[in-house]
């Protein structure tokens, strides 16, 4: 639903203009993280284990160093030691130490003169390997007698006698869960499992970086995060971050896989041996799928208590979630409080494990911990509802979390739009299309809490009023066109006339990755807050050229004004004209703002989808499928519709095919996007979207976070759609064709 | 006196206590306090805490205000994609 006609007092925010990068990548203009090049570069390759778990005898690289062309190879030995906590799970991840942890992680790195010259000399360093007992399973990882990969993992949070994988462990609620479960006309419990799945963007990792002799060193990248990367590559390679300098190339997607390390402190580390060339390391699709972080697998027992007119009495959770062979990397934290998080029950109890298996480290993915959270609770919620005859969209705003609603993590929510989005979804056409045969449809809600978070932002005044933003938070999503059209409605130019760059780490001051569904919201804020500033100064220029008093002086329009009859009478002065003399009078304009963004709005979706399932082979076909989702403020509509699709495409995959198939071996069957099968274009129908606007009394225009939440409901919407269509509910994701199948064929 | 609410799991760093009163004028006071009061709590407060001040949650800023009587709920500190 487009928005363009809702009256709002803005003259720019609502509007569509063509996005600013959009030439860039039709033509190819644009510049990723392997389109870089320096003089004298060299190519890296990586050595990685063939084993899932396996201590590292010895390394010999002397064939290697042997070939001609082949000019530096690093390993663990060639990195400092004495580094601690996270520091040191980034540097065990870089390169394996005593032992490598997962099918894929690095052991040696080499640099050529070539690509295919240094993938010849990483075929010839020969390591040797103690082959150990591994795991992969979450359950089986804290079964009895399970292989304990690394000891000494569990942190203050874990109790006596707990498994020795078990790293974290949480737990909270409140009210009296079985006082609840005993007021409930039904209480059912059941047992959901989510696999591990990437985020599938369709770049790879890929860095050229350079670094001397003297530890000073330049990176371009492709991030989310260039801070993030200059403060771990320094922490890894215990150099200085000042001595680091990160550019961040334009990013062909990350979805929170690109906020931490990998690869990138390798090319560095190889650089300084190489005698300082440049080096480029570009990951092939099989090194991102085995090497970095995919999201956590999990498996979850879910109890509801439900009276006969749908009130929900009391829930209840336990989750336990595997994040790779490294603590603190499973979503638990953000998982649970996300489980309950769009009602408002009087009971609740959420325990959740965290535990290591033999898999890659685990990074962020869209809303890490919600989709699975959502698998759990809102199926179960579902298989309620069909149990009850009940409609799904009435009971949860019947149990719906509203403004004031404590929330089950806590706080009390300020203003919030999840009743809002129900009504839209129940008013919405296609929960009125009449279903047909082998056909179902799936109701969901989701919920993610949106962040604020360190932020930084300059704005320049142009001699010809023009204005130039410069931003730290790499642009995933839309959020320069969002910033621009926000910075332009402050200063009363034309959209046009405003240019947003995301800069380097030397150019401001640290900022937080684009993460937790941010930069529109804190970039955006700290960028309004910038322009304020310029304007303020602006209005002081004209101030003394009119020789009145600053405060006397207003900004409308793009330009100052007297600020009423006693002022004086003085033609507005626009942005061009101080812009055009502020060299003689005083010095550029600009403006700053520096803060730790606060007032983030909790962000609610609800997704409708009608699927068909073809009961000779188990094939899923998704008919339509509907977002509705609270944006707050719709700056950009396009690009907020495009955020809400391409959630909903990425959920859509988690539910119906993606995973990672692990051998008995310990390695990952599927490391090719062939047989690790994201949705393409061809498998999905047009995804409806309604933007619903509840403005966020934390942002000077309203907004709230549109990037994560979209990617939650459609894990149970599809389940439950699927159980509509056939009768059989799937607990186990993906709904992939032949479990479907097997459903079908046992229910007979 | 702000009144601080623990999860469960810390509960047993501060003699079982599901709300422990804490006197502080910001954040960052109150984190301190309870360090003091608790120092149990140690290893959890130098992991990252977000905390929610009446409703409103303070990803990581020691100097947002707390008042006297304000409901202050610890959250294990968020990460997003």
């Amino acid at each position: 639903m487009a928005r363009d006609d809702v009256k709002t007092g803005y003259k720019l925010i609502g509007t569509r203009p063509n996005r600013p990068d959009g030439l860039d990548k039709v033509t190819g203009r644009a510049r990723y993280g392997a389109d870089f090049a320096l003089p004298g570069m060299l190519h890296a390759a990586v050595v990685r284990s063939p084993h899932a778990h396996a201590r590292i005898v010895k390394i010999d690289a002397s064939k290697a160093l042997a070939l001609d062309g082949v000019k530096a190879v690093v390993t663990r030995a060639d990195l400092p030691t004495g580094l601690t906590g996270e520091d040191l799970n980034l540097q065990d991840n870089t390169l394996a130490g005593e032992k490598a942890l997962y099918d894929g992680h690095a052991v040696a790195a080499v640099a050529a003169t070539s690509q295919l010259l240094a993938q010849d000399a990483a075929r010839l360093i020969e390591v040797t390997y103690e082959v150990l007992p591994h795991v992969t399973d979450v359950d089986a990882a804290m079964a009895p007698g399970a292989p304990v990969i690394r000891e000494g993992v569990a942190d203050y949070s874990v109790p006596e006698g707990m498994n020795g994988n078990v790293a974290r462990h949480m737990e909270f609620g409140h009210g009296d869960v079985e006082a609840g479960f005993a007021a409930a006309d039904i209480v059912r419990e059941q047992t959901y499992k989510t696999e591990a799945t990437h985020q599938g963007y369709i770049e790879p990792h890929a860095c050229v970086a350079q670094m001397g002799e003297d530890g000073r060193g330049e990176m371009w990248v492709c991030t989310q995060g260039h801070w993030y990367i200059r403060r771990m590559c320094a922490s890894v390679l215990g150099i200085e971050a000042a001595n680091l300098r990160v550019t961040p190339s334009e990013i062909g997607g990350g979805f929170g896989g690109k906020t931490t390390i990998f690869m990138e402190p390798l090319p560095l580390a190889l650089s300084k041996k190489a005698g300082g060339r440049p080096v480029k390391l570009v990951m092939s699709r099989s090194e991102v799928l085995r090497a970095t972080g995919p999201t956590a697998s999990a498996s979850m027992d879910v109890k509801i208590g439900m009276k006969k007119d749908g009130t929900i009495t009391a829930g209840q959770v336990f989750f336990r979630m595997q994040g790779g062979a490294f603590p603190g990397m499973s979503p638990i934290g953000e998982a649970l409080p996300c489980a309950f998080a769009c009602y408002d029950i009087p009971a609740l109890k959420h325990e959740a494990v965290e535990v290591i298996a033999n898999r890659p480290k685990a990074a962020a993915y869209r809303a890490p911990g919600s989709p699975m959270a959502a698998f759990a609770v809102e199926s179960l919620v579902d298989e309620m509802c069909r149990e009850l005859k009940l409609d799904p969209i009435a009971v949860r705003l019947k149990n719906g979390a509203r403004n004031g609603s404590k929330s089950s993590y806590g706080p009390v929510y300020n203003v919030i739009g999840l009743a809002e989005t129900l009504e839209a979804a129940k008013a919405h056409p296609n929960y009125a299309i009449p279903l047909g045969k082998n056909q179902g449809r799936g109701v969901a809600s989701g919920f993610w809490f949106n962040h604020g978070g360190e932020t930084s932002v300059s704005l320049a005044v142009g001699e010809d009023g023009t204005a130039t933003v410069m931003i730290g938070t790499p642009d995933i999503g839309g959020s320069r066109a969002s910033i621009g059209l926000m910075v332009a409605e402050t200063l009363g130019i034309p959209y046009e006339d405003v240019r947003v760059n995301v800069v380097e780490t030397g150019a401001l001051g640290v900022n937080e990755p684009t993460h937790g569904s941010r930069a529109t919201f804190a970039s955006g804020k700290a960028a309004v807050e910038a322009a304020r500033a310029a304007i303020k100064e602006m209005c002081k220029r004209a101030a003394a050229e009119w020789e009145i008093d600053a405060e006397a002086v207003e900004w409308k329009d793009g330009a100052a004004h007297p600020a009423g009859p006693n002022a004086g009478k003085f033609p507005p002065m626009t942005i061009g004209e101080i812009g055009s003399k502020m060299g003689g009078s005083g010095g550029p304009i600009s403006g700053h703002h520096e803060v730790t963004a606060e007032g983030v709005g909790a962000s609610f979706g609800t997704h409708v989808v009608d699927v068909e399932v073809d009961p000779e082979t188990g094939r899923t076909t998704v008919l339509r499928y509907l977002v509705v989702q609270d944006a707050g403020t719709a700056i950009h509509p396009a690009y907020v519709e495009g955020q809400y699709q391409g959630g909903a495409a990425q959920g859509i995959g988690w539910a119906l095919n993606e995973e990672y198939v692990y051998g008995t071996d310990g390695r990952l069957q599927n490391p090719i996007f062939l047989d690790y099968r994201i949705p393409v274009a061809s498998d999905l129908p047009m995804i409806d979207t309604v933007i619903v606007e509840v403005p966020n009394p934390g942002h000077p225009y309203g907004v709230r976070g549109v990037g994560e939440t979209g990617i939650t409901p459609p894990l149970p919407a599809v389940a439950s759609a699927i159980a509509g269509a056939t009768g059989v509910r799937i607990r186990s994701l993906p709904c992939s064709p032949p479990k479907v199948l097997a459903a079908i064929k046992a229910k007979g | 006196m702000a009144k601080v609410h623990l999860w469960a799991s810390l509960r047993r760093f501060a003699e079982g206590q599901e709300v422990v009163e804490v006197e502080a004028a910001t954040v960052g006071q109150l984190l301190d306090a309870l360090e003091r009061a608790h120092p149990g709590l140690g290893p959890a407060i130098k992991a990252g805490l977000s905390v929610a001040v009446d409703g409103e949650v303070i990803a990581n800023n020691r100097a947002a205000p707390v008042a006297p009587g304000s409901e202050v709920f610890l959250l294990q500190r968020l990460k997003g994609g």
